[in-house]
């Protein structure tokens, strides 16, 4: 299973984690596709806690973290 | 034509009474700005990095920038300069809310303390008009209840700044608050304050603006198009709004770069019960605004029915994770009371994980700690240490409030302080992210991420998404971060706007409000002169080449667990590259350097 967690205003209308059968979803755009998120809601796409584009492969237990554009300090 | 300063400084000598009124230096405040450079070369010129921090000798200068006070985005911002007791280094402490601008309309540029007062002492400044008065009755209290004692005494449009009993107790990480919960909170420079016998300082100004900007016109066509880009930018226009820096847990956490338990791990398993989305949902009242701020970043939180100032995001990670704590309302309270007592809301909670580490490995015994144990996640120990450090009485509160490099160095363990210049380091694992490792290590206040916030680029994609884990080309981006937080912290500015504005935006700022004709490249010159003349104030206090290193830890023990396990920092590599760019040898500017960025007085010393 791909685990795919989203944060911040991501959460509005979805679950905080959703599971999806990784073969299924060969690349993160797929997964962003499933779960209707546009690609330029996301600014910060991990895989694995590593900096990632869309393109990106996913494979079987790979966990998603979908953040919008944010600030800190 | 003065351009947005007030070209009016106050001195005012606390051990003889006596206030003197002075013209600003225009020249030299066009050359380094104002605020943080301004007031870093004034102390340099004035002898004060020879002196000892808490003695009468040191000088205290609440500074403001040219652009605070004006109608410019964000532009509350005042510093507080000074020599720093707790790292024996410059020390400038950054605030919002209000109490900057109304120094402004007050016609105040800056104040200078100077001595130490015979008896407690507070001062109100009223336009041009400064007094004196006893404080005595109001020592103990704490910020939120000054607050509201002084302004019903003063005047309620007044503005408040103080130091709490940590200051009044020179504890070496206590802050300076404004306005109940805005606060000057690094470096001990409360302490300085309470070493002077000064327990708050009350403005009221009959103005609300500025009415001598260079170009009016050019000001307000700046300041529009600021307006926009910060509105559009979606970390300024909404993001910072919605969640606050609180937001960053999850993501900080997710990349295994959230250091816990004093650095022992960095990746929280309950990271998301301390995080921004969690306290949105279950204590956030509102967001807050400071002064003439649309981003609103401010978090307001209801701690068991007191509705007051909330966490950001270094002590939710410093009271949560660091601590190996997961209850979000215990750090809410915990932040309320380093906002109460006065205490620098990063350094106490890092203070009180080094010491449950010393606890953890049997350094610090059950006896010493006065039936309240040092455990990890123990929540009555974050409380009731964080009130021990705010106003010490036993032996282990007084080294703990002292800082985790004293504290540990008193156990035989120095190397369990999680410290920079025995400032404490913030919340982002500098072994996962290699950059920020270059900011800690050569900031020079201390173990600061401020001064240089490359989690920016390196977690944020802002400007542009780096790898963090690259050390490639990372020495350059440092020093231009270090360059124009330099630049916007000297005008007043507060550094959330830099998500939206660039180097041109800031200059165009400047140029409309002071009348000066820069380029974006001579303003991060500016910015260049400003960090050099902080290392120079540094080397004159003493400072030694290999302070600029971060602890063994972030060198020797790989990442224990989560997303970036085995990640060491590089620094041994990155840092000779960072000297290079910035044209020092052995952590000092050349003189060649020197020379280029117009500091000639600082040759050969």
């Amino acid at each position: 299973m791909i685990e795919v967690r989203v944060f911040a205003t991501l959460r509005q209308g979805r679950e905080k984690i959703t599971l999806l059968p990784a073969g299924g979803f060969p690349t993160a755009a797929d997964v962003l596709r499933q779960l209707g998120i546009p690609a330029e809601a996301v600014s910060i796409l991990l895989i694995n806690g590593f900096h990632s584009k869309p393109e990106n492969p996913v494979k079987d237990g790979d966990i998603l973290a979908l953040f919008p554009p944010v600030g800190g300090g | 034509m003065s351009g947005a300063y007030c070209e009016k400084l106050a001195r005012i000598n606390l051990s003889t009474g006596e206030i003197k009124v002075e013209k600003l230096d225009l020249a030299l405040a066009h050359k380094f700005i104002g605020g943080r450079g301004l007031g870093t070369k004034m102390l340099y010129d004035e002898g004060v990095a020879a002196v000892d921090p808490l003695s009468p000798a040191n000088k205290l200068i609440y500074i403001t920038g040219p652009m605070t006070g004006t109608q410019s985005p964000s532009s509350g911002r005042y510093m507080v300069v000074t020599k720093s007791p707790l790292t024996g280094m410059i020390a400038c402490s950054n605030s919002g809310g209000i109490w900057g601008a109304k120094l402004k309309y007050a016609g105040w540029d800056a104040i200078i303390v100077e001595g130490e007062a015979p008896e407690w002492t507070y001062l109100t400044i009223e336009d041009d008009k400064i007094g004196l008065h006893k404080a005595e009755e109001y020592l103990g209290m704490m910020s939120e209840e000054l607050d509201e004692v002084l302004r019903a005494k003063h005047g309620e449009d007044a503005s408040v700044l103080n130091i709490g009993p940590a200051g009044e107790k020179k504890v070496l990480l206590a802050a300076i608050l404004n306005d109940k919960d805005r606060a000057a909170g690094r470096s001990g420079v409360g302490a300085v304050m309470g070493s002077k016998k000064l327990k708050a300082i009350v403005v009221r100004a009959a103005r609300r603006d500025l009415d001598n900007i260079a170009d009016s016109e050019a000001l307000k066509a700046a300041n529009l198009r600021a307006l926009r880009a910060i509105g559009a930018n979606p970390v300024t226009g909404s993001g910072l709004r919605q969640l606050g820096t609180a937001v960053l847990v999850n993501i900080v956490n997710n990349i295994g770069a959230f250091p816990t338990n004093n650095w022992q791990g960095s990746y929280d398993t309950q990271g998301e019960a301390i995080s921004g989305e969690t306290l949105a949902e279950k204590y956030l009242v509102k967001p807050h605004a400071c002064h003439r701020c649309p981003i609103a970043c401010g978090r307001i939180v209801n701690v068991n029915g007191h509705v007051c100032g909330g966490p950001e995001y270094e002590p939710l990670w410093a009271y949560g994770g660091n601590c190996g704590n997961d209850d979000l309302n215990i750090i809410d309270e915990c932040n309320r009371l380093c906002n109460e007592y006065g205490l620098d809301a990063i350094s106490t909670p890092c203070t009180i994980a080094a010491a449950m580490e010393l606890y953890q490995r049997g350094y610090i015994r059950e006896e010493e700690c006065g039936g309240v144990p040092l455990v990890w996640g123990s929540t009555r120990a974050l409380v009731e240490w964080t009130r021990r450090m705010g106003d010490p009485e036993s032996d282990l509160a007084w080294l703990m409030s002292s800082g985790s490099a004293r504290l540990c160095e008193h156990y035989g363990h120095p190397e369990f302080s999680m410290s920079v210049k025995k400032q404490e380091m913030p919340a982002y694992d500098a072994r996962a992210i290699q950059g920020i490792g270059i900011t800690y290590a050569t900031s020079n206040r201390g173990g600061c991420h401020v001064r240089g916030y490359m989690i920016s680029p390196e977690v944020l994609g802002l400007p542009q998404q780096l790898d963090r884990t690259a050390i490639d080309g990372k020495a350059a981006w440092a020093k231009i971060f270090q360059d124009l937080t330099a630049v916007i912290d000297s005008m007043g500015n507060c550094l959330f706007t830099s998500f939206a504005l660039g180097a041109q935006e800031y200059t165009d700022l400047l140029n409309a409000a002071t009348g000066t004709h820069h380029t974006a490249e001579e303003v991060l010159q500016i910015g260049d002169r400003i960090y050099n003349i902080e290392r120079m104030f540094n080397k004159a206090a003493g400072m030694k080449p290999e302070e600029d290193r971060l602890p063994r830890r972030l060198m020797t023990e790989p990442v224990a667990d989560g997303p970036s396990e085995g990640m060491l920092s590089k620094i041994e590599i990155t840092l000779p590259m960072y000297y290079e760019a910035r044209g020092w040898v052995n952590a000092f500017p050349t003189d060649e350097t020197l020379k280029k960025l117009g500091l000639d007085e600082c040759v050969g010393k």
